[in-house]
């Protein structure tokens, strides 16, 4: 089928079976291969993009469902928000594998909390898996961000 | 249509031989390509290209899988270089010969010795460099090199006289390489140990435009996906492609060695495509392995006698002897690697050459493995490496290179084939399993007198460098122990039996230190605990402060180390104000080990509720790793391994039923979250000038013992059974 919607404010079209999780159609379909795969069940959050300003996991989100929708990836964060500014900051990456859905999580939990505790942070961002254990610097890195403008 | 398949022995090429380089190098012998002359600007060596726009590019030859080689490693170049750092560009080398890791015999990233082996090669690498840019900029101007220096890419002479690298590096590179260099003493460094330094990664990191393995994409290339034998040891009896076939963007359907694949326009139609195959499978040798006959086989074999690999005095008469004997039987269990990015690679196999693109720890065995497999000589097959989506020993393995070489040869199109997370945890070359017995034999005041120490486990060399067991021992099986730090005046044996449980096992960072040094460091806490002593105190009191050579543990130290030990768990004892009363439920616990020549001690803090559940709340970490060359990301080092280790000494088990791995995703398979983290870590450095140690698996193997000994000081449980699961901590 073809769908049309918007990835990072620019608009596309793609002609997919309706059942193709978001990923694969943004890496395979459209290149922004900045969106990683992991786990395909939910499990890792390695895939997670906004869509519509929430963060989803797109291994779970069927193409045909989102016509019409905006998608941010980790490409259209713009590489100065600022959580990239205080992840680059921390250092925070080891391999980087997860780190696109890890700072697309941690955008979408500051975007609704200004100011997230230990607690909304392990809330938000639990299901994010990062193999390399960066979660000290992601924790302090969620909380640089926070403060900044 | 049906189709009836045969699986083909085309793996055997692991089979190489040949003598050992000393010490502890891989005893395989494989030719590799000279390095090619770089074709524009100037390499005075095979580390170094600079272009004439002044371009510097340094070549790392380990794979960046996390661990920052990909700062660490330039930084050692560029301290002798004497350019900036933050201005260079940074290249993965190719196999060659000269890449080749000194301390492991083949080019190859593994065993935390990437800064190790390049401590003194890539300082000289860089000196060597700069000694010939600035003979090439003296022979210009008619003076002598001693009359010029270097310094931020320029060489500078008499008179004012100035040349950018990039003026001379054509020339440079025709000049004789020096025979001395000699390097900076430590008090001169600018780079090394820099603790500003960023990593020269983060940015693409941090805007996902690093390329992994995963984002490869060539002209024409197709995706594929995969269907291998669930069962160890298994393979494909016949699959029915008419279905598949029919399917729109479906390119082909192939089989290989190991399974069958779909070859499409995108992974999603290929994975659509795998499932509708409905694959028969043999079940092979394996089929009725599961844990219950695993465990009661191992633990008869454990029974055996095993092969003595250190001894001292006579442990059995010190047995004899002793006031008391404590004995006590610690049981491992297998764990995945699970590196977050899925094993993948690209292929484009022709009849005349193949580009194998992939994120590999082990490019030396690449062309070796591709050209078994595909017909063609290993110096037709070109490798490219990515950054690594993790490693954790799981890429030293190249099973899925090949793979992803037979798919495209068959196909006759360059494919990228991608593993489901399923097909990655259910066919990985997992960490041991094993039992460690121990017995110790104590006097009346419960100090150590007699100790005897019996692992039983797989061995992983006897698979890939069969050359480096001998006499029954896998130098990485005793790994942890070989090294033992302590004293038993009355005698000590250490053995080890060899036991293979169908499950294939494979290198997990930090090895054998995470089966023998997990054992161990929680024995010692069961003896202090009968001694009525401080557990820090009394392995201070027994630290072997002698110098007598370790017969086996090639990557450790090779001497005891306790005027080391004893610095760190002084300084542990301190910072974490070890000892402390801590309110009921909760308890802290220690642990202390040399690995890689890094000496760690960790205390953990643990809260054990009534259900036996543990929270880790806080780790108090103290690191003699040598020099440090990039602080920060020696930091980041610990802290990741604390993770990893907490994650199987805690949650992660990987277990078999009918042949089968049991967990195939991070549900089953769990790995540790940013809630489940330690609340608080802290990590301090031993200040020191010594060699570097390794950094990037030691803290794995300390932090279990620390939670295991902590769970008993809050909760009287002892941890026999890993992970320390509710269940396993209410056996205790
Ligand atoms: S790939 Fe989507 S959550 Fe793991
Ligand atoms: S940085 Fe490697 S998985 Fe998170």
């Amino acid at each position: 089928m073809k769908v049309s919607f918007k990835v990072n404010g620019k608009s596309e079209t793609v002609e997919v079976s309706s059942d193709t999780p978001l990923l694969w159609v943004l890496r395979d379909t459209l290149g922004y291969t900045g969106t990683k795969f992991g786990c395909g069940k939910a499990l890792c959050g390695a895939c997670t993009v906004h869509l519509n300003g929430r963060a989803v996991r797109s291994c779970q989100t069927q193409i045909g469902s989102i016509a019409g929708s905006d998608v941010t990836t980790i490409e259209g964060l713009g590489g100065n928000h600022k959580v990239q500014r205080a992840w680059e900051a921390l250092d925070v990456p080891q391999c980087g594998y997860c780190q696109p859905g890890q700072m697309m999580s941690a955008s979408a939990l500051l975007s609704t909390n200004k100011n997230p505790s230990d607690e909304d942070i392990d809330a938000f961002m639990s299901g994010n898996l990062c193999r390399c254990g960066t979660y000290p610097r992601i924790r302090a890195a969620i909380k640089a961000a926070a403060k900044m403008s | 249509m049906e189709k009836i398949v045969k699986n083909e022995a085309r793996r055997d090429f692991l089979k190489v031989s040949g003598s050992a380089a000393g010490g502890l190098a891989l005893a395989f012998y494989m030719p590799t390509a000279r390095m090619a002359q770089a074709a524009d600007g100037g390499s005075p060596n095979a580390w170094v290209k600079i272009a004439a726009d002044n371009t510097v590019t340094i070549m790392v030859a380990r794979s960046e899988m996390g661990q920052d080689v990909y700062t660490s490693m330039p930084m050692l170049v560029a301290e002798e270089l004497e350019v900036d750092i933050n201005a260079v560009q940074v290249e993965f080398a190719p196999p060659a010969e000269v890449y080749i890791n000194s301390l492991l015999g083949g080019q190859l990233t593994g065993g935390s010795t990437a800064v190790r082996d390049g401590w003194e090669k890539l300082r000289k690498a860089g000196a060597s460099a700069r000694m010939m840019l600035v003979a090439a900029a003296a022979d210009n101007w008619g003076v002598d090199a001693s009359k010029c220096s270097a310094a931020n890419g320029m060489v500078k002479g008499p008179g004012g006289k100035k040349a950018t690298y990039g003026s001379v590096a054509a020339k440079a590179s025709t000049m004789e390489v020096p025979k001395e260099v000699p390097l900076k003493p430590a008090s001169q460094f600018k780079v090394v140990g820099k603790t500003k330094q960023k990593r020269l990664d983060t940015a693409m990191k941090v805007r996902g435009t690093a390329g992994f393995g995963i984002d490869t994409v060539v002209p024409g290339m197709k995706y594929a996906a995969v269907a291998m034998p669930p069962m160890m040891g298994g393979s494909l009896i016949s699959y029915d492609d008419a279905r598949a076939k029919k399917m729109p963007g479906v390119h082909s359907v192939v089989q290989y060695s190991r399974g069958v694949a779909v070859v499409a326009n995108d992974y999603w139609t290929a994975k659509k495509a795998v499932a509708t195959l409905d694959p028969q499978w043999d079940a092979g040798p394996n089929a009725d392995l599961d844990m219950t006959s695993l465990w009661s086989k191992m633990e008869d074999a454990s029974n055996g006698a095993g092969a003595v690999f250190r001894e001292s005095g006579n442990a059995d008469q010190g047995l004899a002897q002793a006031d008391k004997m404590i004995t006590a039987e610690y049981r491992l269990p297998f764990q995945s690697h699970a590196p977050l990015e899925p094993q993948n690679t690209t292929a484009h196999v022709t009849a005349d050459k193949a580009v194998i693109i992939t994120p590999t720890q082990f490019q030396q065995l690449v062309p070796h493995v591709v050209a078994g497999a595909t017909g063609l000589k290993p110096e037709q097959v070109e490798v490219q490496t990515t950054f690594l989506g993790g490693g954790f020993g799981r890429r030293v393995e190249v099973d899925y290179c090949i793979d992803a070489a037979e798919i495209s040869q068959a196909a006759g199109v360059p494919v990228k084939m991608v593993w489901s997370r399923e097909d990655d945890m259910t066919h990985d070359s997992y960490r041991p399993a094993g039992i460690y017995k121990l017995t110790a034999g104590v006097d009346a005041n419960g100090k150590l007198q007699a100790l005897k120490f019996k692992s039983t486990s797989p061995s992983i060399s006897s698979r890939l460098f069969p050359s480096i067991v001998k006499d029954g021992v896998d130098p990485f099986a005793v790994e942890g122990i070989d090294n033992f730090p302590y004293l038993a005046d009355a005698g000590m044996n250490f053995s080890y039996v060899m036991h293979d449980t169908g499950v294939q096992v494979g290198y997990w960072r930090g090895v054998s230190h995470n089966l023998n040094a997990v054992a161990l460091e929680c024995f010692i806490d069961e003896l202090a605990k009968n001694a009525g002593a401080d557990p820090i105190q009394y392995r201070i009191d027994m630290l072997d402060m002698g110098s007598t050579k370790h017969a086996w543990s090639g990557l450790s130290a090779g001497v005891p180390v306790g005027a080391r030990m004893k610095t760190v768990l002084e300084e542990v004892k301190k910072k974490s104000r070890f000892g402390k009363k801590m309110p009921a439920g909760k308890g802290q616990g220690v642990a202390v080990m040399e690995g890689y020549n890094t000496v760690i001690a960790i205390v953990a803090e643990v809260t054990v509720d009534s259900t036996m559940d543990v929270t880790v709340d806080k780790v108090t970490a103290v690191v003699d790793g040598g020099t440090l060359i990039h602080p920060d990301q020696a930091l980041a080092q610990i802290q990741g391994s604390i993770n990893f280790g907490q994650g199987a000494g805690m949650i992660s088990e990987i277990t078999v039923k009918n042949g089968t791995v049991q967990q195939d995703n991070f549900d089953g398979y769990r790995a540790v979250r940013i809630n489940e983290t330690p609340k608080v870590m802290d990590v301090h450095f031993v200040k020191s000038d010594g060699a570097p140690g390794g950094l990037g698996e030691p803290a794995t193997a300390v932090i279990v013992p620390a939670l295991a000994n902590a769970i008993h000081a809050a909760s009287g449980k002892r941890v026999r059974t890993f992970p320390a699961l509710p269940e396993n901590v209410a056996a205790g």
